[in-house]
């Protein structure tokens, strides 16, 4: 593997786990419980892909094939995704969605905040700019934490359910490899140990502090997003996603 | 006819294109428009993205096209860099007065500070742009377009927006 090839991939995974977020996350436009959480939620999900954007027509240019952020998008299946796992989860109820949001947002204001002293220029400005948007996406997932955690015995219950169910998917995110470490040694990408340090701490406060259990250890975690093995969720958000661009390959908008 | 510019000329004629959200801040007064050069005889207008996912990006070079055709130039460029990253620290004085004025509270701290206060949770609440008290509450960190937040004053009464730290 060349230091291109690893960038590329590196490149990918950010931007496939921003764009699967926003993709996600786009699901509850219209459906907020409360207006203005109708309007927070497409506001983050604008976010993820205006940051899918930027990441994918550097991974294209990295690549050097001449793709497009949409030909990245649109024209890989499953398999080429390197969205992380828990990305991809599907929305549930609110506590579902709240607690995948806030997991990931912890995660990327962590990934973003040393990216954002990458060796890269365009990665470290990339995360530099990230970084401010994730800072209120984990502000805003924190908050329902905390009062959906230290809320009613129904949200409590919502909340736990949501804990335990997604916390397979929480090693997944720190599950580095070769890529990780040939880009870590050349200071472009971040070290995923600290990540998780920092990660287990924010969590471990937050969860305490509203009231909910984390999960004890188990032995069937779900892993492998950095080899594009996903769980059967991702496939459909694909159908839905590219289907328009694949059937109508001229269609502008 | 050619029509003899300097970049001084094209930076004035580039006054004219503002936010198509707020058209009371030029792209100057935003720190969106980054430089202006010319190379070859060519004048480079190098622009940056705001939010990563502002539509008014697109529409703000289709009126950067728009502006200088009518004017007459066709030796230009539009250049979109990302490094190093737009900040609301770029944003200059006049344009914060124009959002004041506009009904918009400017972003009220740098950027180092603001990200500093929101690790630490500390919230500090936001000058009202009609009465200027500082009585005034958080409504939702999400607004009507992603650079905005949504406000009220407890002391005028009215719902206000603010343009975030960024």
């Amino acid at each position: 593997m060349t230091k291109q090839e690893a960038l590329f991939e590196y490149c990918l995974r950010l931007g496939d786990t921003a764009l699967i977020s926003g993709q996600r996350i786009s699901e509850w436009c219209g459906h907020g419980p409360i207006l203005e959480e109708d309007i927070a939620m497409s506001n983050i999900a604008l976010d993820f892909i205006g940051q899918t954007r930027i990441i994918l027509t550097y991974a294209g240019q990295v690549q050097g094939k001449g793709k497009s952020e949409d030909d990245l998008a649109y024209h890989r299946d499953a398999k080429d995704f390197r969205n992380l796992l828990m990305a991809e989860q599907p929305n549930g109820d609110f506590a579902m969605t709240i607690t995948r949001q806030y997991f990931l947002s912890v995660y990327n204001f962590h990934l973003y905040s040393l990216l954002s002293k990458s060796k890269d220029e365009n990665i470290a400005a990339f995360a530099a700019k990230t970084l401010k948007e994730v800072a209120y996406h984990l502000r805003h997932s924190a908050d329902w934490v905390l009062r959906l955690g230290d809320g009613t015995a129904e949200s409590k219950k919502r909340m736990q359910a949501a804990l335990d169910e997604l916390w397979l998917y929480v090693e997944d995110m720190f599950d580095a490899d070769e890529v990780d470490e040939m880009l870590l040694k050349e200071g472009i990408a971040a070290d995923m140990k600290a990540v998780k340090a920092l990660w287990e701490k924010s969590v471990n406060e937050l969860l305490t502090r509203s009231g909910l259990v984390i999960p004890p250890t188990i032995n069937h975690l779900r892993k492998g997003s950095r080899k594009g093995n996903h769980t059967e969720n991702l496939g459909y958000i694909l159908a839905e996603m590219q289907f328009l661009p694949r059937a109508y390959p001229d269609a502008i908008w | 006819m050619e029509i003899k510019l300097s970049t001084e000329n094209v930076k004035d004629l580039l006054n004219k294109v503002t936010d198509p959200e707020i058209p009371v801040l030029t792209i100057a007064d935003l720190g969106i428009l980054r430089s202006v050069v010319e190379v070859d005889g060519v004048f480079v207008i190098t622009i940056t993205p705001t939010f990563t996912g502002c539509p008014a990006m697109r529409a703000i070079e289709d009126d950067i096209n728009e502006v200088m055709k009518t004017a007459g130039v066709t030796n230009f460029k539009i250049r979109t860099v990302i490094a190093p990253a737009w900040t609301t620290d770029w944003m200059s004085e006049a344009g914060k007065r124009k959002l004041t004025e506009y009904g918009i509270a400017p972003p009220s701290s740098s950027t180092e500070d603001h990200l500093k206060a929101m690790i630490s949770g500390v919230r500090k609440p936001v000058q009202c742009p009609f009465c200027t008290s500082l009585n005034t509450k958080l409504t939702s960190a999400f607004g009507s377009t992603a650079c905005k937040a949504l406000h009220y004053c407890n002391e005028c009464r009215q719902p206000f927006e603010e343009f975030k730290c960024h």
